[in-house]
């Protein structure tokens, strides 16, 4: 940017020269911080969104919102904390921090990373603008089974299916360009075995997202040419057949889980051995564990679809292969509590967070497991036993390390330590918020709860009203996040190059904030030194 | 090209490759259901004699085939099968009939779609002559009685003893523009919120 600032005329207007800054950056950093603003901010509008949902189900009966809109407003939070508050957290993560991981200048395409970050800004408005259109936003929940979404869409399905283009052509170029950097601007002597684990996962994630977005694109394609072009791909009248869009769908959606997930992974793998002081226990096989479980990610599609009917031998297939995802996730789980042992352990807030991931993800893992089995998948299917699963990965899972990861770079990025004690404040009750919240959906979701309903019977009055008291407080905390995270901007106690003083790796040797500009000249790494 | 040229080009090409396989995805799942019968879709075309000949009796198995006959949305026609249930010889031809009537004041021509469940039987369902090959036309009000004649195969799992042929009639022609119209009306009156 100061090369651009000399170019122009100093007499602009300045909120025109704020507005040019940000809108032709070319920087990673600044890019960064743009897509972690974009999904802090879409983050709240999704949650918004959740507290409408828990608000409804605070009692039974209809109280405040319509059926009609109440799916419209459960199928956009969906939407929206998928692709726009956990997806670009973590692109952000990937663009502040990688550069700096592996010694690189800058990413290796700047332009096209302008290009990805800002589609997303009107991929966004598109999607959420349908909620005032006439018909109403999309409402047949984010998975848009066929014909929910082709024969009985409402007409802003047009829109969301060309915001879902707009975000999978900025997550492929944003994939493309993680890669790309990763593979030709790696500093002299930073071999792949040597890089940190943060990089490495997100370097499976990109190739994740390079093969599954196209099958999404795919997907909302055939979806768009059924709607309008007389197509049946999805249509049993033209010979197409609704539940193959399940089959296509879900071959891009569980790759997608992980690619909610596996940058997570990483960055309990980089906080945990900072604050326990030892190297990560088993690094290699962290490598190995992240590649088997991408690669499995592509084989067990078929267990979200049990029930439509998938003959004996397929479903036992989907069963076991799902069930060995467990061996590699296990190997990471271990390999963090291994790294653990005997260290000289401190617990400042990034570390609770890394914790807390790592307890939590493991529960919303075991409940994985059981729904992977078969016979219990018919009693759970479609119940809230499955929301609370997802929910136990994503949000004490996905979000929980997205937050641990700001906590530990914050002071990185902005050169000020953020208040510990309030940091701590928020991990705790964030902690017992998200418990709360979402642990008594295990019960009425086994107890036959249906999902995606705004009523219910009254034997799960209960639970539900504890899940609605529990989201507000979740909510609340948030806030105090946000306020945490202003705070640490605006002031705080300066923070040195060396953050963290068990932290290793090249973002640690340059100063906080770190400038604009870094590695100009690539470091040099030496034998012996790295991960 | 070197570098992050080559790099990025590759990659492109792998993201257009799998936007491609995404359609190719289509015409694979078509030939897999076809083979395994996974998806209960009976063959489109009239089985072969050799198909029929070989088709082997299973001593005095009996199945119970049970008829369900459908109407799509947006298809004012009425549609059952004459017999709810038949029963039906391993190895030996049976036909059995469809009932359809035009209720409105259209000719239309409609299309019936065949499926079997459980799925895995399918495949084992020859038929010599069914309405569900071709299109079928009807003036307004007439009414006509459609045959389908089929050979259950002998080699029908041992456990399947009982399975239901069901149809669903789909609208095909345009001349029931009107209801179409209608019934899209209707579906936007209901999604305001």
């Amino acid at each position: 940017m100061v090369a651009h600032a000399e170019t122009v005329p100093k007499r602009r207007h300045p909120w025109i020269e704020f507005a040019a800054r940000w809108l032709f950056t070319t920087n990673h950093k600044e890019i960064g911080t743009l897509y972690l603003w974009l999904s802090f901010l879409l983050f709240f509008i999704a949650g918004g969104m959740a507290m409408i949902i828990r608000l409804e189900l605070f009692e039974p009966g209809i109280q405040f919102v319509d059926p009609e809109r109440y799916n419209q407003v459960m199928t956009l939070h969906g939407l929206i904390m998928v692709f726009g508050a956990v997806m670009p957290a973590f692109v952000g993560l990937a663009n502040w921090m990688i550069p700096l991981m592996i010694g690189a200048p800058d990413m290796a395409l700047p332009r096209m990373n302008n290009f990805s970050f800002w589609i997303l800004p009107f991929a966004f408005t598109l999607l959420i603008s349908s909620l005032f259109m006439e018909g109403g936003a999309p409402n047949f929940g984010w998975t848009f089974y066929a014909p929910l979404s082709t024969t009985y869409g409402p007409p802003s399905t047009d829109f969301f299916i060309l915001g879902v283009h707009l975000m999978g052509i900025s997550s492929i170029m944003g994939a493309i360009n993680i890669i790309v950097t990763i593979v030709n601007l790696r500093a002299p002597g930073m071999t792949f075995m040597k890089m940190p684990l943060f990089v490495w996962t997100w370097f499976i994630t990109a190739f994740l997202l390079i093969m599954v977005m196209p099958v999404l694109a795919g997907v909302v394609t055939m979806m768009l040419t059924d709607r309008h072009f007389g197509t049946s791909f999805f249509q049993a009248a033209g010979g197409g057949d609704p539940v193959m869009f399940q089959h296509i769908f879900w071959f891009f959606g569980h790759p997608e889980v992980y690619i909610m997930i596996l940058p997570g992974f990483g960055i309990a793998s980089q906080i945990i051995p900072t604050f326990a002081r030892k190297k990560l226990f088993g690094y290699h096989s962290m490598v190995y564990a992240t590649a088997s479980i991408a690669f499995l990610s592509f084989i067990v599609w078929g267990h979200h679809m049990f029930t439509t009917g998938m003959p004996l031998v397929g479903e036992l297939f989907f069963m076991f292969a799902t069930m060995l995802i467990a061996v590699p996730t296990g190997v990471k789980v271990f390999n963090w509590v291994a790294t653990m042992w005997r260290g000289s352990m401190t617990f400042e807030t990034p570390m609770l967070f890394a914790i807390g991931f790592v307890m939590m993800f493991t529960i919303g893992g075991f409940s994985g497991l059981m729904l992977a089995l078969v016979p219990a998948d018919f009693q759970y299917h479609d119940t809230f036993f499955v929301v609370a699963h997802f929910h136990y990965v994503l949000y004490p899972g996905a979000i929980f390390g997205t937050m641990a990861a700001v906590y530990y770079w914050l002071p990185k990025w902005c050169g000020h330590m953020y208040d510990e004690r309030l940091g701590k404040i928020h991990f705790w009750s964030a902690t017992i918020a998200v418990n709360v919240t979402f642990f008594p959906m295990h019960f009425t979701g086994l107890a036959g709860m249906p999902r995606r309903i705004p009523d219910y019977s009254l034997q799960f009055a209960d639970f539900n009203m504890v899940s609605s008291i529990g989201a507000a407080f979740l909510g609340a905390t948030q806030v105090l996040f946000l306020y945490i995270v202003i705070k640490t901007i605006r002031a705080g106690a300066k923070a040195k190059a060396q953050v963290w003083e068990g932290a290793e790796g090249l973002e640690w040797t340059v100063p906080s904030p770190a400038p604009l500009h870094t590695f100009e000249s690539p470091p040099v790494i030496a034998e012996g030194q790295g991960h | 090209m070197k570098g992050p040229a080559k790099t990025t080009f590759l990659l492109v090409g792998l993201a257009v490759g799998m936007f491609g396989f995404a359609f190719a995805l289509v015409p694979l799942y078509d030939v897999f259901c076809e083979i395994t019968g996974l998806n209960g879709k009976t063959s489109a075309q009239a089985a072969l004699v050799e198909e029929v000949e070989r088709a082997t009796q299973d001593g005095d198995r009996e199945v119970t085939i049970e008829l369900l006959g459908k109407v799509a949305r947006g298809l004012s026609w009425e549609f059952r099968p004459l017999d709810a249930e038949i029963t039906v010889r391993a190895g030996e031809m049976k036909t059995t009939a469809f009932y359809a009537r035009n209720r409105s004041q259209k000719t239309i021509v409609a299309q019936a779609v065949p499926s079997v469940s459980p799925g895995q039987a399918a495949q084992y369902l020859k038929k010599l002559e069914c309405f569900c090959f071709e299109q079928q036309e009807l003036a307004p009000g007439a009414d006509t009685e459609m045959a389908v004649s089929f050979i259950l195969d002998g080699e029908l799992p041992a456990e399947i003893n009982e399975l239901t042929l069901s149809y669903t009639m789909f609208l095909v022609s345009d001349t029931d523009e009107e209801t179409t119209a209608d019934t899209r009306l209707g579906q936007a009156i209901r999604y305001r919120p």
